[in-house]
C-alpha cells in the first residue's frame, strides 16, 4: 500500500537508527542523489537569471498565500462555470469520505491514480480499499512502492532506494512479467503492459494538482511518463485532490514555474507532460469533474507568519536531494509522505505541533542550509526548523531525557547570564573532568552526551582559559 | 582600527590557543585589540535548540556588552552568523523592536575573521609561515550564511610553506549541526564518517576551518580512527610565523595545544 500518511509511527532519532543499518539503501541514495544533485547544478546555472527567478516565484506564492481565501473563491466560481463541481475537505478524513462517495457512486471497483502526495497525505488509497474499491498507481515509481506493499521515500522518486535488481524481481513476482534483464527499458516496457489494460478498462481517476489557477478555473498537473495524461483523458470521471496551497490567481503567474520546478526537480529545462484543463467540455475527456479543496492543517500553518512560507511550496524535492540528513537517513526515516527538509518542517505543522514523534523531525537537521540554497521559491528551511524547535520546546512532554535536557540548558544559561559563573563552572568542569580524560581527550561520557563518544573523542578542558590566560598574559 | 574580540563559549573554555592566535594576529597587522571580560556566550545553542526563552536574555547581554564596540570580530562562521542572522529573527519572533533595531545595527559591525580580513582590512597575505600540509573545511555556516566565499582560501595560500589540498565534496556539512551531534547521533556519525574519509583521502597532515565547534567534531573522528590527521583552527594557521612555534608539528593531531607555547 502506498499510502502512508503524515503520522510518523516513531521518534526520527529511532527510525533514523534502522534505517541507517540498512546498507544497500544508503548506497542506492547516495548513488541517485548525488546523481541529480550534480544534474540540478548544471541546469541551474544555465540560467543566468536563476536567483531572480526564485525571488520571484517566491512572491508570487507569497501574494497568492497572503489573500488565499479570496483566491480560493474566485477559483471555485471558476470551476463550476465550466462544469465541474468543488468540494472543500477540512481533514484527510472528510477528504476520504468525499473521493470514495464519488467512487461508489459510479460504482468503481478499481480506479487509477496520477502520481499524488496529497492522496498519500490523506491515505487515501487505503480508506479506498475499505469501501472495496483498488486504488492503481500509474505512476512507475508509484507503481513499483505499491506492487512491493511498500511506502514512498521520496516525494519525486518515491522508489529512489529500490535499484534495478530489485525491481525486476518484483514485477517478476507481482506482474507474473518474463524479465530477462533489469535494463531500464525491459522494466517499463513490463510496467507500460500492465497500466495499459488499467487505462482502458478504468472508469475514474485520480489526481492530485501543483497548480490551479484562480480566474480560469484551471488545474495544472506537470508529470514525465506520460502515465497521468492517460488518466487525465481516458475515464469518464476525474477527481482531483488539491492542497489548498496551491492556487495561483492568474495564467500569467504560472511561467516562472514551468522553469523552476523542471529544473529543480529533474533537472530537466522542461517537463515531459504538462496538462492543463478547466472543467469538462462535452464529448471530450471526462464528463465529470470533481476538485476537492483539501485543508488538513493548511490554515494553521497559514495564520503562523513566521512559518507561513512553507506553504510556497511547489514539492519539487530539491531540498531532498542535497539533504546531507535525507541521503544517510532515508526517507522513511521522516515517517511521514512529506519526508527530507520539507517534511521535516510540513508534517509536524499539518498535525499542530501536537504529534509527539512529529515533533522530533524539527530536529533531524544540522542546520547546514543546503535546503535553502536550492530550494526554488526561497524557503527558509533552517530558520523555520529553529522557530518549529522554539514552538514545541516548552510544550514537551516530560520523559526522563527531555528533563534531564531542559535542566541542563537553564543551568547553562543561568551560567552564561553572568562572565563570574561562568568562569566557576569551567574550573569545576575542569577539575571534575579529571577521570574521563585519557591522553588529552574524552572517550565517553554518561547520559545524553554518550551518542557523543560512541564515534568520537571529545578534547577536555584544557589548563586555563582563554579569559584567564587574557588576564594574565594580556599582551599577546 | 579598535577591534573587539568575540571569542565564544566554546572557544573560551575549550580552545583558547585560538583567540590568543586571532589576537596576536590582529596585533601584527597593527590594529589594537580589546576584550571585554563581560561576554560569555551569544546563546546560538540554547536557541537552536529550542530554548528560545532562555536565550533572549543571553542576546540583550551580547548587545550590552558590544553595544560601544566599533567592530566585533570572531574566530567562529557559525556564532557570527548567528549574530547576523538570527538575532533578528529572535526579536522579531519575540515581538521587540528596540532589540531589533539594536541587533540589525550590531550584525552589520560583527564579522568572522577571515571576511573581516579580506573584506575589511583587505589583507590576503598576512604573513604567515605553516610548512605543512594542509585541507581546509569550508563549515556550513561561514559558507551558506556568510557566504564567506573565497576569502579563508585567499588567505590559506598566501602562507609561505603551506601546501594547500583540495577536500573532496567539501561542501558537505560534517554533521556536527551543535546538538543534532547529541539528538540524532547515528545520522551526524554517518554523515562524520564520509567527511573523514574525505580528510584522510587528501593526504593532509591537518584539516582547518573557521569554526572550532565543526573542528571539534572532524578532529573527534580521526582521533578516535587514530588517524594521525589532526585539526587546526585557520586562526592558527595565520598566527603563525616563522619565529613563532604554533606552526611545529607537535601542535597538529594534539587537540588541545598547550596555550602556553603560543604565547
Ligand atoms: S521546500 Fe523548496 S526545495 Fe523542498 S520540495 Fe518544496 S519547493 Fe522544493
Amino acid at each position: 500500500m502506498s499510502a502512508g500518511g503524515i503520522r510518523p509511527a516513531r521518534p526520527f532519532p529511532e527510525a533514523a537508527r534502522d534505517t541507517l543499518q540498512d546498507a544497500q539503501m544508503r548506497r542506492n541514495l547516495k548513488h541517485a542523489t548525488t546523481t541529480i544533485r550534480e544534474k540540478r547544478l548544471r541546469a541551474v546555472a544555465e540560467l543566468p537569471d536563476w536567483e531572480a527567478l526564485r525571488t520571484r516565484g517566491a512572491e508570487l506564492k507569497d501574494a497568492s498565500l497572503s489573500d488565499l481565501a479570496e483566491q480560493l473563491l474566485t477559483l471555485e466560481a471558476a470551476v463550476k462555470r465550466c462544469g465541474g463541481q468543488v468540494h472543500w475537505a477540512r481533514d484527510a478524513a472528510e477528504a476520504c469520505r468525499i473521493v470514495t462517495d464519488l467512487a461508489a457512486l459510479h460504482g468503481a471497483r478499481e480506479i487509477i491514480k496520477v502520481k499524488s502526495i496529497s492522496t498519500d497525505e490523506i491515505e487515501l488509497n487505503a480508506a479506498l480499499e475499505q469501501r472495496g474499491i483498488q486504488a492503481i498507481e500509474t505512476d512507475l515509481a508509484e507503481l513499483i512502492v505499491q506492487l512491493a506493499g511498500d511506502t514512498p521515500s521520496h516525494i519525486l522518486v518515491p522508489a529512489i532506494h529500490k535499484n534495478r535488481a530489485e525491481i525486476r524481481d518484483l514485477f517478476r513476482q507481482k506482474l507474473g512479467a518474463e524479465l530477462l534483464t533489469d535494463e531500464p527499458k525491459v522494466l517499463a516496457e513490463a510496467a507500460r503492459l500492465y497500466l495499459r489494460e488499467k487505462f482502458l478498462s478504468t472508469k475514474v481517476a485520480v489526481s492530485g494538482a501543483n497548480f490551479a489557477i484562480a480566474e480560469s478555473g484551471t488545474v495544472c498537473i506537470v508529470e514525465s511518463e506520460g502515465n497521468g495524461r492517460m488518466c487525465l483523458t481516458l475515464p469518464d470521471v476525474l477527481i482531483s485532490v488539491m492542497g489548498i496551497e496551491k492556487v495561483l490567481p492568474q495564467w500569467a503567474d504560472i511561467a516562472p514555474f514551468m522553469q523552476l520546478l523542471p529544473r529543480s526537480s529533474t533537472a530537466e529545462r522542461m517537463n515531459p507532460y504538462t496538462s492543463f484543463w478547466s472543467g469538462v467540455i462535452p464529448g471530450d475527456g471526462p464528463q465529470e469533474f470533481h476538485l476537492v479543496l483539501l485543508d488538513n492543517g493548511r490554515t494553521d500553518v497559514l495564520a503562523d507568519e513566521a512559518a507561513r512560507q512553507t506553504l510556497r511550496c511547489i514539492r519539487c524535492s530539491a531540498c531532498l536531494n542535497v539533504c546531507p540528513v535525507y541521503e544517510r537517513a532515508g526517507g522513511h526515516a521522516y515517517g511521514s509522505v512529506y519526508p527530507g527538509p520539507i517534511g521535516a518542517i510540513l508534517t509536524p505543522q499539518l498535525l499542530q505541533l501536537e504529534d509527539e514523534n512529529a515533533n522530533t523531525l524539527p530536529w533531524a537537521s544540522s542546520l547546514c542550509g543546503a535546503c535553502y540554497d536550492a530550494c526554488p521559491v526561497k524557503i527558509n528551511i533552517p530558520e523555520i526548523l529553529i522557530y518549529l524547535r522554539g514552538q514545541i520546546t516548552p510544550h514537551k512532554s516530560h520523559n526522563l531525557e527531555n528533563t534531564v535536557e531542559s535542566i541542563a540548558m537553564k543551568t547553562a544559561a543561568w551560567i552564561f547570564n553572568e562572565p563570574f559563573r561562568f568562569e566557576g563552572a569551567l574550573k569545576l568542569a575542569r577539575t571534575g573532568q579529571g577521570p574521563l580524560v585519557q591522553h588529552g581527550a574524552i572517550h565517553a561520557l554518561p547520559g545524553l552526551l554518550g551518542g557523543w563518544t560512541s564515534s568520537r573523542n571529545l578534547p577536555a578542558f584544557p589548563a586555563k582559559s582563554f579569559r584567564e590566560l587574557w588576564r594574565e598574559e594580556g599582551e599577546v | 582600527m579598535k577591534i573587539d574580540l568575540f571569542i565564544t563559549c566554546l572557544n573560551d573554555a575549550l580552545f583558547p590557543q585560538t583567540g590568543l592566535a586571532m589576537a596576536r594576529l590582529l596585533r601584527r597587522l597593527g590594529h589594537q585589540v580589546h576584550f571585554n571580560e563581560a561576554q560569555t556566550c551569544c546563546g546560538q545553542m540554547h536557541f537552536n535548540t529550542g530554548y528560545q526563552r532562555e536565550a533572549l536574555p543571553l542576546i540583550r547581554k551580547f548587545v550590552n556588552d558590544f553595544r560601544n564596540a566599533e567592530v566585533i570580530v570572531a574566530p567562529s562562521g557559525s556564532c557570527v552568523a548567528f549574530v547576523r542572522d538570527l538575532y533578528p529573527k529572535a526579536a522579531e519572533w519575540a515581538g521587540d523592536d528596540d532589540l531589533l533595531r539594536e541587533v540589525t545595527e550590531l550584525g552589520k559591525r560583527t564579522y568572522e575573521l577571515s571576511e573581516f580580513l579580506i573584506k575589511v582590512l583587505k589583507v590576503e597575505d598576512v604573513g604567515a609561515y605553516y610548512p605543512h600540509r594542509v585541507t581546509y573545511h569550508p563549515t556550513c555556516h561561514a559558507a551558506r550564511l556568510l557566504r564567506v566565499g573565497d576569502a579563508p582560501l585567499t588567505l590559506l595560500k598566501n602562507v609561505r610553506g603551506l601546501t594547500l589540498v583540495e577536500l573532496p565534496a567539501s561542501e558537505q556539512c560534517c554533521g556536527f549541526g551543535g546538538t543534532f551531534s547529541v539528538k540524532n547521533p547515528e545520522t551526524s556519525t554517518a554523515m562524520l564518517a564520509d567527511k573523514v574519509q574525505s580528510v584522510m583521502s587528501t593526504g593532509a597532515e591537518c584539516c582547518t576551518a573557521g569554526d572550532n565547534s565543526c573542528l571539534m567534531h572532524i578532529g573527534g573522528g580521526l582521533s578516535r580512527l587514530q588517524s594521525g590527521v589532526g585539526v587546526v583552527h585557520l586562526a592558527e594557521i595565520l598566527a603563525s610565523t616563522e619565529s613563532i612555534s604554533a606552526g611545529s608539528s607537535e601542535t597538529i593531531g594534539a587537540m588541545q595545544v598547550s596555550a602556553e607555547a603560543l604565547l
